[in-house]
């Protein structure tokens, strides 16, 4: 079957999310850093909402203990994990315009390639987590920032809220819930709190920036 | 009197640095607000807290 047009595809999505919404949707570029549970599930909500162009970032390759809550399938086992989400989002969003680095990200490279005005923090070590955002928040203060802290086993997902620390710093998750203290990783509450993140997302496109 | 967190301490006098390891947090898995904005954690150190300051100290745990 032959795939819609992008005026088609624009057009569907402009019918359920209004027109002035959409067209700020897809002007926007959003970088994904680190697609791993968070990531990959922020990534494929942006690109279903038509979040224009994507930036995704991974150095990793599927493993088989990742399918219980990334969005990765068996057969892409041993695939770098940009390549592996690429070919998925590209399914889902066909005009997404997505660029791909296959890269561990460090306070060096960091201000050189990540030139998208909102980044999604979506790494799973603590302190990378924290790296990352101290790296954004003092040499690119212009930039929104949305990060997640604390999504493991399996509590109440209503633990599990956005916060704005500073005006273009969001904060999302239980913020406690550490991977290495119990049940680990599990998809629904992974899913919240990813969904939380691309949530503020969608929210600071759209200009609703004070509170989320 | 300054707050960390919404709660009140009497650390005035004190570094950044010396009170984030009194409150058992982790320098690689934080950062830290001071009046809204970012401490460089170069700055931990040399940064001092007075009375009415607002520390907002965000930690990281780890799981993505």
């Amino acid at each position: 079957m032959c795939i819609p047009t992008r005026e088609e595809m624009y057009a569907a999505l402009a019918e359920r999310h209004g027109e002035e919404l959409q067209k700020k949707l897809s002007a926007a570029s959003v970088a994904v850093c680190g697609l791993g549970g968070l990531g990959s599930n922020i990534a494929i909500a942006l690109a279903r909402a038509g979040v224009g162009s994507l930036h995704i970032i991974d150095f990793d390759k599927v493993d088989i203990s990742n399918l219980n809550r990334q969005q990765y399938f068996p057969e892409q086992l041993g695939m770098y994990k940009t390549d592996a989400l690429y070919d998925t989002l590209k399914r889902i969003a066909p005009y997404c315009d997505i660029t791909r680095d296959c890269i561990k990200l460090n306070d060096e490279n960091i201000p050189s390639l990540l030139t998208e005005s909102i980044i999604a923090e979506a790494f799973d070590k603590a302190d990378q987590k924290a790296m990352l955002v101290n790296c954004i928040l003092e040499k690119m203060p212009g930039k929104y920032l949305v990060s997640g802290s604390g999504m493991a086993g399996i509590g109440s997902s209503n633990t599990i809220k956005t916060r704005r620390i500073t005006e273009r710093f969001y904060l999302c998750g239980d913020g406690v819930t550490d991977v290495a203290d119990g049940l680990g990783l599990v998809s629904s509450r992974v899913l919240v709190c990813a969904a939380h993140e691309a949530n503020a997302i969608i929210r600071i496109i759209a200009g609703e920036t004070d509170a989320c | 009197m300054l707050t960390i967190n919404g709660k009140e301490y009497e650390f005035n006098g004190r570094t950044v640095s010396e009170v984030i390891a009194e409150l058992g947090y982790n320098e690689q898995q934080i950062a830290v607000e001071l009046n809204e904005s970012i401490v460089p954690k170069a700055q931990y150190k040399s940064t001092v807290l007075y009375e009415g300051d607002h520390l907002e100290v965000v930690r990281f745990v780890g799981g993505g």
